[in-house]
């Protein structure tokens, strides 16, 4: 037997799990409150203590953690045209786990500067134009970073040309200089501007954070959660070299203050003589609404969904889920305690799975040209996704977890999006996905083996 | 990176013609341009978003099927507006219905602030030399 520790500080509960590596099995899981403002390893020691009264004293030979408290990685980014450089900045950033406060496009003013300054990011990613391309964007913003003051780290991944005057612009800042995250046109090249973005939040967010306590008793890896959550869905989704995985998927983590949606999954066309337009999207996608929640951010469900539709699917008149839905935003530890609040519960559950993963995934539409009917396809094409993975308070303390998740699906309401069609539903239960992605990172096979073993499958959702 | 020439090519609006969208790349690519082929159903906007991030020096617009003239009007003001002042606009193709007189036809386009119309048929070295013409470009 051979005992791993994983844990997940989160903004509101350090997540404990213990595992056995050697047998690939789960001895348990529990949660306490994280207590970043004192010591964090006393919410630490909390769980761990409920957690060894479920699985007796353990000796852990090895212990890893990720991290989402005070604030998780909160960055800003800054690019050109707002559907390229803009949103590769953009992408890029979510993927290496971050919550993204901002992104800017075209030049940065100095009203802008002073704005990013009071934001406080803690890594600002600075890009623009492809190699060889626009340089006059990047320089003016470096020149606008420079001129602002504030220690934030910046990540330069524009124009290679114009990458190394950037750096001596802001000489005296933290600058890490690394490959344009759009080198060609209509190219994406992420992978090296996140990899620097987890470095510099092992090496300096940790410590800004309060969390290097914590980090003395960790054998290895802190990252953000949600980078542990993505290298999870990538690890169930692909599989490894001995072990295949399920096949492409899409998960869904409802929380209070967002929804974030992950796919692995290429999202190519499949009607022949479809042309795609856009961006390319990258197979390993996350995306955040941070307007979409359970509690603080209730109200952005409502103002996507309408709330006659709530009313609707809830069962509730329409100025009850008004009145029901103020009160939940500012009482944002409310938990559905009564038949009518789980009734809302869910029809916002549903709704907020609905939004992000709509705007998740990507469209159809037809276009009539002289030479007949075609396609055209923006974003991904998620309709032959066939396996679908929830998680979050409000899917998994409810026995109707297949009839919210089915709100992912596609609807004949709205025939352009490219929802999957039917998928096998799988519940995150005992919310072990953040703790296997860390886990994957040096037990792939045992990672992948509990994900399949404990991840409850909920059947088919059409 | 070389000071290659920077051109943007598509094909504009609902038109779906992709073979001589494929010439015209090998043609500018072997000419010794760097080129950013949008393919087929560019909007205006697209050629305008892809010339900003590559600081293009030119936007080759194709239009095959008699509907350029509708595609492409706007298009300089566009891009006076978007910072690209005085980028080279080419337009070539089928680019209006039935047969007119071409020199008519390059009036008007010219009017709306192409730099050069071609007609249907023109080889992609004819469009080659204009390009390393009006880009002073060498040999």
């Amino acid at each position: 037997m051979k005992p791993i520790l994983l844990i997940d500080f989160g903004s509101t509960y350090t997540k404990v799990t213990a595992v056995d590596a050697d047998a690939a099995k789960l001895l348990g899981s529990a949660a306490a409150y994280t207590t970043v403002q004192t010591d964090i390893n006393d919410g630490l020691a909390n769980a761990v203590a409920l957690l060894s009264e479920q699985t007796g004293k353990l000796e852990f030979a090895e212990r890893y953690a990720c991290s989402s408290a005070a604030g998780g990685l909160r960055m800003i980014a800054s690019g050109l045209v707002p559907e390229l450089t803009a949103e590769a900045a953009k992408c890029a950033s979510l993927g290496a786990g971050a919550k993204v406060i901002k992104t800017y496009s075209f030049e940065l003013t100095e009203d802008d500067a002073a704005e990013i300054v009071s934001m406080k990011p803690d890594i600002f990613l600075l890009v623009g134009g492809t190699d060889g391309g626009n340089k006059a964007c990047i320089l003016n913003n470096a020149h606008m970073l420079a001129g602002a003051g504030g220690d934030f780290p910046i990540v330069i991944a524009g124009n290679r040309n114009a990458a190394r005057e950037c750096e001596h612009i802001l000489a005296g800042r933290e600058v890490y200089v690394c490959e344009n995250v759009m080198p060609k046109f209509g190219t994406l090249n992420i992978e090296p501007a996140q990899q620097k973005i987890r470095e510099i939040f092992l090496s300096r967010i940790v410590r800004a954070k309060g969390l290097t306590k914590a980090s003395e008793l960790i054998s290895g890896i802190l990252m953000p959660t949600p980078s542990a959550f993505l290298a999870a869905m990538q690890l169930l989704a692909d599989g490894t070299e001995s072990q295949s995985g399920i096949g492409e998927l899409i998960a869904v983590d409802v929380g209070g203050a967002t929804t974030d949606v992950y796919s692995i999954s290429a999202g190519m066309p499949d009607r022949p003589g479809t042309i795609i337009k856009g961006l390319p999207e990258p197979y390993v996608k996350r995306t955040v609404e941070g307007d979409v929640g359970m509690r603080y951010s209730i109200h952005g469900i409502v103002e996507a969904a309408g709330c006659e539709a709530i009313a609707a699917a809830s069962g509730i008149a329409p100025a009850r889920v008004q009145e029901l839905v103020d009160y939940l935003a500012t009482h944002t530890d409310m938990l559905p305690t009564t038949p009518e609040l789980a009734a809302l519960d869910e029809a916002l559950a549903g709704y907020a799975i609905r939004t992000a993963v709509t705007r998740h995934a990507g469209r159809i539409e037809e276009v009539y040209t002289m030479m007949g009917l075609a396609y055209a396809q923006t974003g991904k094409n998620l309709m032959n996704v066939e396996r679908l993975v929830v998680t979050g308070g409000s899917l998994i303390h409810t026995k109707n977890t297949r009839k919210i998740a089915s709100y992912a699906l596609y609807d004949p309401q709205d025939p352009t999006s490219l929802k999957p069609r039917k998928a096998e539903l799988l519940v995150d239960r005992k919310y072990i996905l953040a703790a296997m992605g860390l886990l994957s990172k040096y037990y792939p096979e045992a990672a992948l083996t509990i994900m399949k073993e404990e991840l409850e499958n909920n059947g088919l959702a059409e | 990176m070389s000071n290659k020439k920077t051109l943007v090519i598509g094909v504009i609006g609902a038109d779906v013609h992709a073979v001589g969208n494929k010439i015209l790349y090998h043609a500018f690519t072997d000419a010794g341009f760097e080129v950013i082929n949008l393919g087929v159903m560019v909007s205006q906007e697209e050629y305008i978003a892809a010339a900003i991030e590559s600081n293009a020096d030119a936007i080759v617009v194709s239009s095959l099927y008699g509907q350029g003239e509708l595609d492409c009007r706007g298009m300089r003001e566009k891009c006076d507006e978007a910072g690209l002042e005085g980028i080279l606009l080419y337009v070539g193709g089928n680019i209006v219905i039935g047969k007119q007189p071409f020199d008519e036809v390059e009036k008007r386009f010219k009017a709306m602030g192409f730099n050069r119309a071609f007609p249907p048929g023109t080889p992609p070295e004819t469009t080659i030399d204009a390009l390393k013409e009006d880009l002073h470009v060498e040999g």
